[in-house]
């Protein structure tokens, strides 16, 4: 058991710093992803700066930016710096370590009644592979040149050629060497959930008893282990061709004024490789916030989740069809039309277990006992993003369809809502129902519901107008519109966008504030505080390692037994013995 | 000093934020509540707020309907895009009620059950036939999706037969600009190499190929017949660029090292189209649609459609690539030579006037 090689307690570099523990690395993940997160939002802040009034001097990103907006106004190239660093933060950074590696470190072993993860030493490894990667990425914005520019898909040759660009230079190289770090990190920890969920489950607690998050963190980690070793192949391919002479992804190149000596690569082999990775990621960012919301919608509706097997299935078959997809973000690569057919297909399928989720919510609160926490505000929001982006996925997906709004802000808008809106939703979410968990302390309801409020607005009144622009044809990554007479009648919807941005903004300070005020100064927390069935609210609030002081509790019934028939409480624990005549749902 | 003021406005929003949260804890503290319990005033608040969210947010994409629809995209000007245009419209057909149907589901479900400490919420787990339901359902349509999507798509992708008669054209993106190239007479290009980018050159053809002698090069402008098929050949100098034409539903990425193809067949002229948009400065573009460096935002063409009658005056006014007068100029000339000359223009005329 892990539990006897920590280090002392006392010593405060092993206890916070080098902890093996699962509880406090998680709560590093949190920290740490919830500071990149807040970069990364600050960044598309000042882009929206530029998209709203392009060409205008702002003091503001003078003072901030310096040289990268000589006069206040932001040069072209920093722009598509911010873009690029805004989307690999927020999809890497945040919505991957940040979500995956706070709460699948959090909830794993308390969930399934395990004393810590299978490795603390590898889980450890992974958070501090994560911190190093975050530093490198950080260290590139300072960099001559800047970070990398071409897109959070850095795709070659403009990514392989430092002549391309200012931030294909050195940037570029340490975009590289931040995200083969981060892919280490991410197999240590996906490895790390696998191994513990398959291992370490406490007696009674069979696979069709563990909550829906474990199982959402549970596929999720195999997407992970998948697919994150083909990126780092498709990255390691790209350094060589960087910087070793190859040409796996470059050919018949006339760059600066010269002929290169490159032949024979394709550009399209490093998307395939990137987008094998790259749309499982998708899923990787939504699964574990459609984890985390299942157990919340649950528990404040003080009703079953409706549909529990069905649940499960749809998480397989969605992790399942992720891998098959990722040609549909290469539908005007050029790529055979038979190709386009097949994967048009498969990237329509996700609708039908998306479906069947969204419907299960449905029912779920359909005779409920809603109780409104700031958690079951941000799930109730996550089912209407998830509804609202997944649908236009239906037009994205179809590839005839795909042809004219590929690339276009339709495409923002879309995964914007899908994905981040959802993914971030997810985290929240999760952050106001663990929070007592993490820190033994309750965070601000008031200050939870002014958040949850002007953060959908705001979301939809960023998110929503776009699919505006990308219907009047206006392409993605452009740093203004304004160099076509054709664009002009839109700049109102960029001024409204960008407002609405500028709101949400200060939305997520208000939530930062309630974290920093409520970890040190909130209520203390009861021991289960939302009343809920799952065993990690058996554990004590101070945290102790091994999680549990006794023996661990063992498990007689699946986690949704809310307002069952018959009993007095509204809620029945996991390890509370079924009664004489009792029947367990998840059996 | 926006500065100073930005930054003097945040620190007193957040001590005002913190005085006030002290303020209305000592008040719930009197009521004998705590800052994180729902009380029932809470769920009564929150639950009422959904259906005022709903109809704010349904009210709010009516209001952007009306307001920027007539911002988007014209009629389509090319023949496979009304197919894609209806395509589009049944998709949201489709679409549109599953919206607004589970929205208001959800919204409603929120604000009616909302927390009552007198009742239990309903005890159901599953049902077979619910589930099978919202399977079976949704598989019919997106299979009827599918293949509808799937039809266009094919058509869209078939290649246009010799018998087409095609306009064949190749646009060639660099950064940051368009050129196109006309294949002349023979209907053929002739071969270009990046390796032979010199000076004027800049499509880098093989002045030995003599199928690329008639072949005709510009810039700034490209011009369409309407109603004939144009076969596109994309190709790219440096890194990948997206050939993006809206108002035609065209799209193909131009990748270095490769040649993709798109073909359409322009259906609505240039001044056809300024009377539709009611907009005399109307043009038709080819802009760039992948992030290709820092002037990605400003690579554009203008395209301009006119009658057969129109399009063959303004052809013949092009100058071809090696204007023929009998015999070949520089057919002797090997494509390393033409890379390493440093001749001056006076010594390769003597050069070819020897040959």
């Amino acid at each position: 058991m892990s539990a006897h090689t920590h280090h002392d307690d006392n010593d405060f570099l092993f206890k916070y710093i080098f902890s093996t523990d699962h509880k406090m690395i998680a709560k590093q993940f949190l920290l740490t992803g919830t500071f990149m997160g807040f970069i990364g939002m600050m960044m598309s802040l000042f882009f929206r700066i530029q998209l709203g009034w392009p060409g205008e001097a702002s003091p503001l990103l003078e003072s901030v930016l310096g040289s990268w907006a000589p006069d206040g106004i932001l040069a072209p190239d920093k722009y598509l710096a911010l873009v690029t660093i805004h989307g690999t933060i927020m999809v890497f950074f945040l919505l991957t370590a940040g979500l995956s590696g706070t709460f699948s470190n959090l909830l794993i072993p308390l969930q399934i009644g395990a004393r810590d993860m299978a490795s603390g030493f590898m889980n450890m490894l992974s958070y501090w592979l994560f911190f190093l990667s975050s530093l490198v990425m950080l260290a590139s914005l300072f960099v001559e040149g800047g970070p990398a520019a071409g897109g959070w898909t850095i795709y070659p040759p403009l990514s392989a050629l430092p002549e391309a660009m200012p931030g294909s230079g050195l940037g570029m190289t340490l975009w590289i060497a931040s995200m083969a770090i981060f892919i280490m990190s991410s197999l240590l920890g996906s490895l790390n959930y696998i191994v513990t969920i398959l291992n370490l489950r406490t007696k009674g607690m069979t696979m069709t008893r563990m909550p829906l998050t474990i199982w959402a963190f549970f596929v999720t980690a195999i997407l992970g282990v998948l697919s994150f070793p083909v990126l780092f192949a498709a990255v390691l391919l790209l350094l060589f061709d960087r910087s070793f002479g190859t040409s796996f992804y470059l050919s018949d190149i006339f760059i600066a004024g010269k002929a290169l000596e490159v032949e024979g690569g394709s550009p399209i082999l490093y998307e395939h490789l990137f987008w094998f990775l790259g749309h499982p990621e998708v899923y990787i960012i939504l699964l574990p916030a459609l984890g985390i919301t299942s157990e919340v919608v649950a528990t404040n509706a003080r009703k079953p989740i409706f549909g529990y097997r069905a649940m499960i299935g749809s998480i397989l078959a969605i992790g399942f069809i992720s891998v098959l997809v990722w040609g549909h973000h290469m539908f005007v690569t050029g790529m055979s039309p038979f190709l386009g057919a097949v994967f048009t297909f498969t990237t329509l399928l996700v609708a039908i277990p998306s479906a069947v989720k969204v419907f299960n919510y449905l029912t779920t609160l359909w005779k409920g006992n809603i109780i409104f926490t700031p958690a079951m505000l941000f799930a109730i929001g996550l089912v209407s993003t998830f509804i609202t982006g997944g649908l236009t996925g239906i037009i994205l997906g179809d590839s005839a369809l795909d042809i004219n709004v590929h690339d276009t802000y339709f495409v923002v808008g879309h995964f914007h809502i899908v994905m981040g809106l959802s993914g971030t939703f997810g985290m929240i979410c999760g952050v106001y129902h663990w929070f007592p968990k993490m820190f033994g302390r309750m965070l601000d309801k008031r200050l939870g519901f002014v958040h949850f409020w002007l953060t959908i607005t705001s979301a939809y009144g960023v998110f929503f107008p776009m699919h505006f622009l990308g219907l009047a044809g206006v392409p993605r990554r452009y740093y203004t519109n304004s160099s076509f007479p054709l664009f002009d009648n839109l700049i109102d919807i960029n001024v409204t966008i960008s407002i609405f941005a500028f709101i949400g903004g200060v939305a997520q300070f208000i939530f930062l504030y309630n974290l920093l005020y409520s970890m040190f100064k909130g209520p203390k927390s009861p021991k289960n505080p939302w009343m809920s069935n799952t065993l990690e609210w058996t554990t004590p609030v101070e945290h102790i390692h091994g999680n549990w002081p006794g023996a661990i509790p063992e498990v007689h019934r699946w986690p949704y037994d809310y307002s069952k028939p018959g009993a007095d409480s509204d809620f029945i624990p996991q390890d509370v013995p079924l009664g004489p005549d009792e029947k367990d749902e998840g059996h | 000093m926006l500065d100073l003021l930005i930054i003097v406005s945040v620190v007193l929003g957040i001590i005002a934020l913190a005085q006030l949260i002290k303020v209305l804890d000592l008040a719930s503290q009197a009521r004998g509540e705590n800052s994180w319990e729902n009380t029932d005033k809470d769920n009564k608040a929150q639950a009422r707020l959904m259906p005022v969210f709903l109809v704010v947010y349904f009210a709010s994409i009516i209001y952007q309907m009306v307001a920027w629809g007539k911002y988007l995209l014209p009629v389509s000007a090319s023949a496979h895009g009304e197919t894609i245009d209806n395509l589009m419209m049944t998709s949201w057909i489709v679409i549109f009620p599953v919206f607004i149907l589970t929205h208001i589901l959800l919204f409603y479900f929120a604000w009616k059950y909302s927390y009552d400490k007198n009742r239990k919420a309903e005890f159901f787990p599953h049902s077979n036939k619910l589930e099978l339901l919202w399977t079976i359902v949704p598989t019919v349509v997106l299979s009827i999706l599918i293949l509808y999507g799937l039809n266009t798509w094919n058509n869209i992708t078939t290649p246009a037969s010799e018998e087409d008669d095609a306009v064949l054209i190749e646009l060639y993106a660099y950064q940051f600009g368009w050129i196109a190239r006309y294949a002349g007479e023979d209907r053929e290009f002739g071969d270009a190499n990046v390796r032979l980018i010199e000076g004027v050159n800049a499509l880098g053809m093989d002045s030995t190929d003599s199928r690329g002698w008639d072949d005709k090069i510009v810039r700034a402008e490209f011009h369409l017949p309407v109603n004939r098929p144009v076969q596109f050949i994309f190709r790219a100098q440096d890194v990948i660029h997206s050939a993006y034409m809206p108002h035609f539903r065209a799209q193909m990425n131009c990748v270095p090292g490769m040649t993709t193809r798109f073909g359409y067949t322009p259906t609505i002229t240039t001044s056809e189209m300024k009377g539709i948009t009611q907009n005399d400065e109307f043009n038709y573009i080819l802009l760039c649609n992948k992030i290709c460096g820092a002037a990605h935002y400003n690579m554009q063409m203008d395209i301009i459609v006119e009658s057969e009658a129109e399009y063959e005056t303004w052809l013949a006014e092009q100058k071809v690539f090696l204007p023929m007068d009998g015999t070949p100029k520089v057919k002797e000339v090997a494509p390393e030579e033409v890379v390493d000359s440093t001749f001056t223009e006076a010594e390769e005329m003597t050069t070819a006037s020897i040959n």
